[in-house]
């Protein structure tokens, strides 16, 4: 005869393994994807809209019956743009079996956790620019914006044949991105006989840039190249266009940002330079995706939201390529990937990445003119492919 | 020559906003002699009220201003004496201090999960553009937040000085106990302390948000320029707050200049340091002595 206690337990027993059932169906179904991305601290403008990106490229993937027939299990941790909670994040994502991790954006966290992600060999897919994270043998690592050493020659040329510079003042944030691109602009400047007038190295999340603006004037450079991440930069427009600056203020991709734009307000106006994406640029896909975008977060997205968004479709299609979801397999393929938009539409434009995990593709030189960044020319990408 | 023009105004317009919010910490200091450590956050909190009074009540600019300002007195003035001061103050200033800690980390958490965790756009309530003076470009925004502020600070400090009210106001800071056998209504005097407090803050806000965006971590940086401002200056006066603020905000501004951003927020904790082993009362305080 059972006891009562013994049908309790038995009973328990049975919906336990039910769960356990249930659970394990449902993994099932599903693939994770961890993101580790900086939603507050220095870099929650860049990573609000990474997130923000990918978040709309997993509901459109998921809506379609996911990758491979499982839909995608995007988690999400805030960094807080502090490496030692990248580290922690990514190393989370590992331990919950995540078969990529997504992000973060800041290239010092990147560099701060990509080993584990190695170690694990657990694709990452980043936002950072910093030349030096690619160059360091780590094999799981992708890029979905420029290198800075493919985009800083664009730039120089762009200095020396648009803006046509004798010298130059270069305002610089002291981390990982701003440092690599520092060391990547001064040498290719001087290259082309451009004179350094001034180097001005600023620190993240720094408030008032009213003695940096000041020094900028006084070197009386011809132009001034800002290399500073978004919110600093909207903070530097306005204080230089406070002192009376007047003469030509360059950057790569972050200053001609639509969020540095919005922040900026008036003292954007006339700004120019290279950018990697714009949802502005002459490619219908951008327009399309731009418009999706403001239509589900009520905001343009920058270029981080576009790295976003194409960073999902990267492992989407590499993952369908395989025909599996074996990490290896998908690493082998993406070190070599070529996709384009015919062939996957989300990766928004044809794109190439290559043995370090270095993206390559087209790039645009734009203006701010209105209150908008307006595209003033297309470049090609470094290689032909 | 120049440069150093513009320096010296870019400083002088910066250390008037720490020297708003340095007041704030004299103020409380002569009321309840504790510190409050979330003066900082005062000042980065009612310019977010009023972006948050736009985008959630779809206010205009002038009414969001009023309503993120009313209510901020209303809160971080009257409920902040009523239901923080002056319950931790009968447990002893150690008591009071911490709950202005963790009073910080609520309003710091609270902006950023309330409204943004992202940098906003603030509209600026002075003129922007430039002015030529001596031969030298100055900023028509510094030239303005510098005299808002030194006019608020001045018309303070009349009031303090020059009127019944705020004769009262000096007597219940000097000594309430006496003060009240005299007939001051010192609870009074106490709240309109906190009020003039949290008006100034929202001055400040106001002043600063358009040039350092707002955003929930400003009060970080503003909090410890002005606390340092404040005991440069001298922690039991007004006046010494004001020359503390100018001197903390020169300081920094040349040290970015001539030294390197890097090592801009050492240059004031060189100048607390020495004020504190060569002048502990501040440049411009007064020596108090303690029953301890």
């Amino acid at each position: 005869m059972i006891s009562k206690r013994q049908a309790l337990l038995g009973s328990a027993g049975l919906m336990l393994a039910a769960t356990l059932g249930l659970g394990t169906a449902m993994a099932q179904e599903t693939v994770k994807v961890v993101g580790v991305i900086e939603l507050s601290g220095a870099g929650a403008t860049a990573g609000t809209n990474y997130k923000n990106g990918a978040q709309m490229a997993v509901d459109e993937i998921n809506a379609k019956g996911g990758i491979l027939g499982k839909k995608i299990d995007f988690v999400v941790y805030d960094t807080q743009t502090n490496p030692g909670n990248t580290r922690a994040a990514v190393q989370r994502g590992v331990d919950e079996g995540a078969f990529a991790i997504f992000g973060p954006v800041f290239s010092g966290p990147i560099s701060a956790s990509m080993q584990i992600a190695q170690k694990a060999g657990v694709p990452q897919i980043v936002g950072g620019e910093a030349a030096g994270l690619t160059k360091q043998g780590v094999n799981t690592i992708f890029r979905t914006s420029l290198n800075q050493a493919d985009a800083m020659p664009k730039l120089a040329e762009y200095f020396k044949n648009d803006v046509k510079a004798k010298s130059v003042a270069v305002v610089w944030v002291n981390n990982d991105f701003g440092k690599g691109g520092r060391d990547a602009i001064i040498p290719e400047l001087q290259k082309r006989g451009i004179k350094i007038a001034a180097d001005i190295a600023t620190e993240s999340a720094q408030a008032d840039f009213a003695a940096d603006a000041i020094k900028v004037k006084a070197s009386d450079a011809d132009a001034v190249f800002v290399y500073l991440n978004e919110e600093e930069s909207a903070r530097f427009l306005r204080a230089i266009k406070q002192q009376g600056y007047a003469k030509p203020i360059v950057g790569e991709t972050t200053l001609l940002g639509a969020k540095v734009i919005e922040l900026a307000g008036d003292s954007a106006e006339g700004a120019k330079g290279h950018v990697g994406l714009s949802v502005d640029a002459p490619n219908p896909l951008f327009a399309e995706f731009g418009k999706k975008f403001q239509a589900k977060f009520n905001y343009k997205s920058d270029h981080n939201g576009i790295k976003g968004y194409s960073g999902m479709y990267l492992l989407k299609h590499v993952a369908e390529k395989n025909g599996k979801f074996d990490k290896e397999a998908w690493l082998k393929y993406a070190h070599s990937a070529i996709i384009r938009t015919k062939d996957e539409p989300g990766i928004l434009i044809d794109s190439k990445w290559d043995a370090n995990g270095d993206v390559d593709r087209e790039s645009f030189l734009a203006e701010v003119k209105g209150g908008k960044q307006v595209i003033t020319g297309t470049l090609p990408p470094v290689s032909k492919f | 020559m120049d440069q150093f023009i513009q320096l010296i105004l870019a400083g002088l317009a910066t250390g008037a906003i720490y020297a708003l919010a340095a007041i704030g910490f004299t103020l409380v200091w002569q009321t309840s002699q504790t510190i409050n450590f979330a003066q900082g956050e005062f000042v980065m909190l009612p310019a977010i009220l009023v972006l948050m009074a736009v985008k959630f009540l779809n206010a205009p600019l002038p009414v969001a201003v009023l309503l993120a300002t009313g209510m901020f007195l209303l809160i971080f003035g009257l409920g902040f004496k009523t239901y923080l001061v002056d319950p931790m103050a009968k447990h002893g200033v150690l008591p009071l201090a911490i709950a202005t800690m963790a009073l910080s980390i609520l309003m710091k958490e609270g902006a950023k999960d309330g409204f943004s965790a992202e940098a906003q756009q603030f509209p600026s309530l002075v003129p922007e553009g430039v002015v030529r003076l001596f031969g030298a470009t100055l900023s028509l925004r510094d030239i303005a937040i510098f005299l808002v502020a030194v006019v608020a600070i001045l018309a303070l400090q009349f009031f303090v000085t020059r009127t019944r009210t705020g004769r009262m106001m000096q007597a219940t800071a000097q000594n309430p106990t006496v003060a009240k056998i005299l007939g001051i209504p010192t609870e009074r005097m106490i709240l309109l302390t906190f009020a003039i407090n949290a008006g100034l803050a929202v001055l400040a806000s106001f002043l600063i948000s358009p040039v350092y965006l707002a955003k929930f971590s400003n009060g970080e940086v503003i909090g410890t320029a002005a606390f340092i401002a404040a005991i440069v200056g001298g922690f039991n006066q007004v006046r010494g707050a004001l020359v503390g603020g100018f001197i903390v905000g020169l300081v920094d501004n040349l040290a970015a200049a001539y030294v390197s951003s890097a090592y801009r927020a050492a240059v004031p904790l060189a100048l607390l340091v020495l004020v504190i082993l060569f002048k502990p009362e501040g440049l411009l305080g007064s020596k108090e002595e303690r029953t301890v």
